[in-house]
């Protein structure tokens, strides 16, 4: 459960008063809390912990984490089997 | 270690490996204290990789496998009440409690839910006003950030619906209660990357100062863990014991004050019971006065229950670092994945769990 996974933010957008997002994990897109990182901003990219933007990462980075996870099955295991 | 020949950084990770072993002088024991950090080392069998010069001993940074026990029997208590749907990370609902566990409940009819994220269990309080909506707000300080969101936007929009269920520990009073153990033979700790994403490192050093251990903060992917184990065994060698940041991508000093300030109005810290440990002062959170109302111990009325553990299990110092896994006279035996006598061995954060899904049936040592 504590795994923590980069993704892009896609979108910024208000819902019930919280700013929220969407975020790719590398072909996953999920609705993200983007409450904690104000400054964030679509293109970035963010490590998510169970839907919540906690910190920003470097592009690069998040790339290679998420090559990293995929090649481990992490990301399945997380978001399930992507088709 | 067929995961890390396969790994795509293989050789920059044998490199690594390489430069740590040729490092030590001596077998150093260091600590993972996540959990996630605890399932990549046994997964890509860095722990085998660098056998000789370190010993990793894994430490109690699982949140399932440390709720105690007789928070899961609330848990159970609560979700067995007509009426109620009770939301949880999936991780939980094969966690044994005294008797059964909430795949039981679900199986008898009980409303179990399981939910990526607490906004999930949120919104199914604002969907099911007439129902009683309760969250299992487990983990440590990575996971309470997204806990708190939850309970002050159930306050903020009054949905009195909703409720949770808080078990919060936090790592450095953890870190304190193994290092004044007499027991502990702890030389160096990996701090948890993403609590420190979330906290800061600021805490560590006191801990550094008292202590004089090396507390490096490191990351999870195989080429970060090494990274990390490589600077603290330089630290040791020198004898100068401080804290580094080697996941410097996704940490900084401060931390996310943003969610520091949410997390300060939502929860007030408490002492906290360890499954298998026992009580450590001060190491959890719980609802401050403020969110009391949105506290499901409380609402239900379970805060009377108490617990006794199996007798066989010894996942108290397994925690610790006092036993491995395959050290336990249940491992593999009485206690497995399908059958868990502790937590220990549900989750796949747990040490015992990771031991046995990677075939880790012998020590180390007796191989030898």
């Amino acid at each position: 459960m504590c795994l923590a996974v980069p993704g892009q933010v896609k979108e910024i957008y208000e819902s019930m008063g919280t700013r929220m997002g969407r975020v790719n994990f590398g072909g996953v897109v999920k609705e993200v809390c983007l409450a904690y990182l104000p400054e964030i901003a679509v293109g970035d990219y963010t490590i998510v912990h169970v839907g919540f933007a906690i910190t920003k990462v470097d592009e690069e980075s998040a790339h290679r984490t998420l090559e990293t996870f995929r090649e481990m099955g992490l990301l399945d295991e997380e978001f399930g089997p992507v088709n | 270690m067929k995961y890390l020949d396969e790994f795509r950084d293989g050789a920059m990770a044998q490199s690594l490996a390489r430069e740590i072993r040729e490092s030590a002088t001596r077998k150093w024991a260091i600590m993972e204290v996540c959990g996630g950090q605890t399932h990549s080392i046994v997964r890509n069998g860095l722990d085998q990789l660098l056998d000789g010069a370190v010993e990793m001993i894994h430490g109690p940074g699982c949140p399932v496998c440390v709720t105690p026990l007789e928070l899961i029997d609330k848990a159970l208590a609560i979700a067995s009440q007509p009426g109620v749907i009770f939301c949880s990370f999936g991780d939980m609902l094969r966690v044994p409690g005294s008797h059964h566990d909430l795949f039981r409940v679900k199986a008898e009819g009980g409303d179990v839910r399981v939910v990526y994220s607490p906004l999930d269990a949120l919104q199914i309080a604002r969907e099911n006003p007439d129902r009683e909506v309760v969250f299992f707000g487990i983990g440590f300080e990575t996971t309470a950030p997204a806990n708190a969101m939850a309970v002050h936007q159930g306050k903020l929009q009054d949905i009195a619906n909703f409720s949770m269920l808080v078990s919060h520990v936090l790592v450095p009073p953890a870190i304190e209660a193994i290092m004044s153990s007499p027991r502990c033979r702890v030389q160096a700790f990996l701090a948890a990357g993403h609590v420190c994403s979330v906290m800061g490192y600021w805490q560590y050093y006191p801990l550094v100062e008292r202590y004089k251990v090396p507390i490096v903060i490191t990351g999870f992917e195989p080429l970060d863990l090494l990274e990390g184990i490589r600077r603290t065994v330089h630290l040791l060698e020198a004898g100068t014991p401080q804290v580094e940041n080697a996941y410097e991508r996704a940490v900084t000093f401060e931390g996310n004050q943003t969610a520091q300030k949410l997390l300060s109005e939502v929860f007030e810290v408490t002492d906290r019971s360890w499954r298998g440990i026992g009580e450590i002062p001060r190491s959890g959170w719980r609802l401050s006065d403020a969110y009391h109302d949105f506290d499901a111990e409380y609402r239900f009325s379970v805060s009377t229950i108490r617990a006794e553990e199996s007798p066989i299990c010894r996942s108290g110092e397994v925690l610790q670092g006092n036993l491995k896994p395959n050290e336990c006279p249940g491992f593999g035996k009485e206690c497995t994945p399908r059958h868990p006598l502790g937590a220990t061995m549900v989750s796949t954060e747990g040490a015992c769990a990771a031991y046995y899904n990677y075939g880790r049936f012998v020590s180390v040592d007796s191989i030898r």
